[in-house]
């Protein structure tokens, strides 16, 4: 769980870390706090999932990285724990989750998003993913997106005012 | 699409994670990826601004920001589509819908501070629309290694 000092610290990371050799230090200085404090609690936050990590969050989309399908497997319940992991792991894919089945109307119980520069990239990826899993898989489906019918940002932190 | 500099390519493919947490972090992984740690900062600096990069710096998981998420789904008549995307999108718990090519054609996302309104919104929703909301909660994540290659 976050500790009251996270949302400042959050809200100070927003915008990203300070471009200056001493990131961390001029973060300090704007919280009030040393520099050993607020390594030691980023370092917490790692440890804990808090923070998934920290570096280049690329724009995919500025990048030519614009193709993505959410693709949807039927995993036996007993492989899920050993299969999920290896899926989750590869560079293409950006989440993997499981979750549940609404027999007999949805029998997919791991869904992975894969994404691509196009659609057959994303289609050769999946098809590669299915030749990594093998017979465990009992059937999938890729589901592309066809429109986007409503967009709005989830905000992690209130903006600082203006 | 953004022209990418050599080391352009190297900080984005190098860089997706595991930044130092040390005191001259940028020099540390200036050294790492072979390039001076003005460099670094300065190529940082432009790509942010280019729009290259949405961000350096921590990714927070927002589950752990407090609040629920949850995936749903519903079939949707076709003769319908367009008045039932205009129900499900006025509720201020929907922050993202999208139309899939699927039987189950509509996709979108509840998320509120309070786990209860999950449960709450699907409902209106039914009752509104008439049709069966599959909620689709996410009961175990994945470790992820998504990196995008430039």
């Amino acid at each position: 769980m976050l500790l009251p000092t996270d949302h400042a610290l959050i809200k100070a990371t927003e915008a990203g870390l300070p471009l200056s050799p001493d990131p961390y230090g001029e973060l300090a200085r704007r919280l009030g706090c040393s520099r050993a404090e607020v390594l030691g609690r980023l370092a917490g936050l790692i440890e804990t999932g808090a923070i998934r990590r920290i570096g280049v969050i690329p724009n995919h989309y500025a990048l030519g990285v614009t193709a993505n399908g959410m693709s949807v497997w039927d995993i036996a319940d007993e492989a899920v724990a050993e299969i999920g992991p290896r899926i989750g792991a590869l560079a293409a894919v950006s989440h993997c989750y499981r979750r549940p089945r609404h027999l007999p109307h949805w029998r997919y119980n791991v869904f992975a998003m894969v994404h691509g520069v196009s659609s057959d990239e994303v289609i050769g990826k999946v098809a590669e993913i299915a030749r990594l899993i093998g017979p465990a898989a009992r059937a999938h489906e890729v589901l592309f997106s066809k429109r986007i019918l409503k967009k709005t940002g989830l905000r992690l932190a209130a903006r600082p005012a203006a | 699409m953004i022209t990418l500099t050599a080391t352009d390519r190297i900080i984005i493919n190098g860089l997706q994670g595991g930044f130092p947490l040390s005191e001259r972090p940028y020099a540390d992984a200036a050294d790492m990826l072979g390039i001076s740690e003005g460099e670094l900062i300065e190529r940082l600096a432009a790509l942010v601004a280019a729009g290259a990069v949405s961000r350096f710096g921590p990714l927070w998981n927002s589950e752990e920001m407090g609040g629920a998420v949850c995936l749903a789904a519903m079939a949707v008549p076709a003769e319908r589509f367009e008045a039932v995307a205009e129900q499900v999108n006025r509720h201020p718990e929907i922050a993202h819908n999208y139309e899939r090519g699927h039987e189950l054609n509509m996709w979108f996302v509840i998320s509120s501070l309070d786990p209860e309104r999950i449960t709450s919104t699907a409902a209106a929703i039914e009752a509104e629309t008439g049709l069966k909301v599959w909620l689709m909660p996410k009961e175990e994540e994945f470790f992820v290694g998504f990196r995008v290659e430039v």
